[in-house]
């Protein structure tokens, strides 16, 4: 008896342990560092530089330029986009807009941060945020939510005057992302994640080299399967302990030693 | 038991790199070459505003020159490089002659860094800007091949041979679908200059740059030679129907199109049972349009019932507006399950400003991807399983209340065995 006591409570407090530690383990994109980090920006969804999560993209360009990066994004991480733009040493009121697009080019929503912001007179430079709603591995197909794929950023100014376009400005891109974890696992997954052209099959030219792909972010390689999520482990030690808190209640109802009614020596 | 939380937090570790190493998607860096040669070709004015001293002290035909040679110097090896004067002969004021006067100072192709540099040390500020005849010459050049085509254009004054409005055979040059692109450059520019300049960016989906600086101006050159030199998916040029009997029929690829104001088109899609569709559209608008817009996918069944739409709709300063769709058909028991014929409607509501041509149309770019579906969902959780202290307190209460119950039972039934 006292060694399951003993066994029981160890096991409680394994479990305690392990269940939110377990549940805040946050696979957190490593940061692959600024090497190679691209220099360069793409003027359309077709041409858009790709970055890692993680990266500082920079890039040169004119006021007036449409800049596009993309990134991609799996399920359970929730993106952050921040742009930083330097603006040239006089000019006048300038807004400035960062853009985020899922694989589909559709136009996602941004939680919070400063999507548009105004740089008056003379400001330096503008910083601009999106935190976009968590990835999901599925929704249905007339909702609109983030789905594990390419994401665009589109980085531009909305609101200039004349005299200001076409002005050398340079901007920074980083999309970092914070690992919602299981709070946000749905069932179901994609057949494949939203990447553009993923469905044109790339061979091999004969002289071993690719053709240029749309996004090349892959199609097999790299994504989460989403059948995995802490809601096993979560699940799995609430079994545990309602299985423990049931020979608790057994035991309870067992009370300690012979019962007390039957008479010593019976 | 220090032992035991030690082997607890060795697990968590275990799992924190599983989920880490599922979830994070591997590595993918472009790097695609071999592609058809990319060519580019740049045009150069070299009419008598070029001697003007404004630029760093020197005239602005001397930091063009310098920021030629540092930028032959930089050329990928890959790029077809060709140049293109505009203005460099006719000394005359015979408008007519004027504006016939361009030359192919350089010929697309192969690049012999001395002879491009050779050529371009003799030129010398001479006559006339004719902007127009010079790009359309220039799209000539260039044309043959399968690679990206790109035209620079470096100009200090506004086009001196209208009626030909520059900006309008920039967007000729692009509806003609063959993937050129014009980006500009503004030395010095006055606002007319600078507004036709960024008119014929916007036409082509080129950039619009002004300088000041000799630096500025190799930087940027240089930069967008590079940029000719990235490989990116050539497009399939197609026409949709006004309607979806007449659409044409597409395969997973990117094609592109022009659409109209207020027009509507047509393609039609095989997606067979198990299969998704997805779609996703962007409709450019290359000459100045009203302040709000917007564009609509909508995928439709033979018989025309809708059955998902993307719409997006904006106001304001854009290149493109644009949006998606996913239709993922229900996999099929019946083994003669056939493809269904999907139609996707594009159409936008741009409106065009006054005074702009509607023709050609706004130029349309089309993704179509068909893949695997999706896998069932059955569950708005993941394998409908829980998480979360209250779960675990529900099943902690549970299994206590069934253990008290079954032990209650027991005794009950151990008691019933006694008496009889």
């Amino acid at each position: 008896m006292r060694i399951t006591r003993v066994l029981g409570a160890a096991l409680l407090a394994l479990g305690l342990a392990a269940g939110p530690a377990a549940a805040d383990s946050s696979p957190s994109p490593s940061a692959s560092g600024d090497d190679r980090a691209p220099t360069r920006a793409g003027t359309s969804f077709r041409t858009a530089t790709e970055i890692e999560q993680g990266q500082q993209a920079t890039a040169s360009g004119s006021t007036g330029d449409y800049l596009y990066w993309s990134f991609p994004a799996d399920v359970g991480q929730r993106p952050t986009v921040k742009a930083t733009v330097k603006l040239p040493g006089t000019h006048g009121s300038q807004t400035w807009q960062l853009d985020v697009y899922d694989g589909l080019r559709r136009r996602q929503a941004c939680q919070y941060g400063a999507q548009t912001r105004t740089a008056g007179q003379g400001v330096p430079s503008v910083e601009l945020a999106c935190v976009l709603r968590t990835v999901r591995g599925w929704s249905e197909p007339w909702a609109n939510d983030p789905l594990p794929g390419t994401y665009y950023v589109r980085l531009t100014v909305v609101d200039l005057g004349a005299s200001d376009l076409g002005q050398p400005v340079s901007a920074e891109v980083r999309a970092d992302s914070k690992d919602i974890g299981g709070a946000a696992a749905v069932d179901g997954s994609l057949g494949k994640p939203l990447v553009p052209g993923v469905a044109v099959k790339t061979e091999e030219r004969k002289d071993g080299s690719k053709p240029a792909v749309l996004s090349s972010f892959g199609s097999d390689d790299g994504w989460s399967s989403g059948w995995w999520s802490d809601r096993w482990v979560w699940t799995a030690i609430g079994g545990v302990l309602a299985a423990l808190a049931g020979i608790g209640g057994y035991a309870l109802t067992r009370g300690s030693g012979r019962p007390s009614r039957v008479p010593p020596g019976a | 038991m220090i032992r035991r939380q030690r082997l607890a937090a060795g697990v968590c570790a275990l799992l924190a790199a599983l989920t880490a190493g599922l979830a994070f998607p591997a590595g993918a860096v472009a790097d695609e070459t071999g592609q058809a040669a990319p060519k580019v070709e740049l045009v150069l004015d070299v009419s008598g505003s070029m001697r003007t001293r404004d630029i760093d002290g020197g005239t602005r035909m001397a930091a063009a020159k310098q920021a030629f040679n540092e930028v032959l110097d930089a050329t990928p090896e890959e790029v077809q490089l060709g140049i293109r004067t505009l203005g460099a002969n006719y000394r005359g004021d015979d408008r007519k002659e004027g504006c016939k006067d361009t030359e192919r100072l350089y010929p697309v192709g192969p690049l012999n860094r001395t002879d491009a540099k050779t050529a371009v040390a003799t030129l010398a500020p001479t006559g006339w800007t004719p902007i127009g005849p010079a790009l359309l010459k220039a799209a000539d050049d260039l044309n043959g091949g399968a690679g990206t085509r790109r035209i620079v254009l470096i100009s200090d004054g506004e086009d001196t041979c209208q009626p030909l409005d520059p900006c309008v055979v920039a967007r000729e040059i692009a509806a003609k679908g063959i993937g050129l692109t014009i980006d500009t450059l503004g030395l010095v520019p006055d606002a007319k200059t600078r507004d036709q300049l960024s008119c014929i960016a916007d036409a082509t989906g080129g950039t619009y740059t002004s300088v000041q600086h000799k630096e500025e101006l190799s930087d940027r050159v240089g930069q967008l030679v590079d940029r000719a030199a990235d490989p990116v998916v050539t497009p399939v040029a197609t026409e949709g129907a006004d309607r979806c009997e007449k659409a044409p029929a597409l395969k997973s690829g990117l094609y592109t199109d022009r659409e109209e104001f207020g027009q509507e088109r047509w393609y039609k899609v095989e997606v067979g049972p198990g299969q998704e569709l997805r779609a996703a559209v962007s409709v450019a608008d290359d000459r100045t349009v009203g302040p709000h817009y917007g564009v609509l996918l909508r995928a439709v069944t033979v018989h025309g019932r809708e059955i998902v739409r993307g719409e997006a709709a904006g106001t304001g300063r854009t290149d493109a507006v644009s949006t998606g769709l996913r239709y993922p058909k229900p996999d099929s028991d019946d083994d003669d399950a056939t493809a269904e014929t999907v139609c996707l409607q594009v159409t936008n509501s741009f409106s065009a400003a006054a005074g702009v041509k509607t023709r050609p149309g706004l130029p349309l770019e089309l993704t179509v991807d068909v893949v695997d579906g999706p896998s069932g969902h059955h569950d708005v959780a993941s394998f409908g399983l829980g998480r979360g202290w209250w779960l675990l307190g529900a099943l902690v209460l549970i299994g206590f209340v069934a253990g008290l119950l079954w032990g209650w039972l027991s005794r009950w039934r151990v008691a019933v065995w006694r008496t009889n």
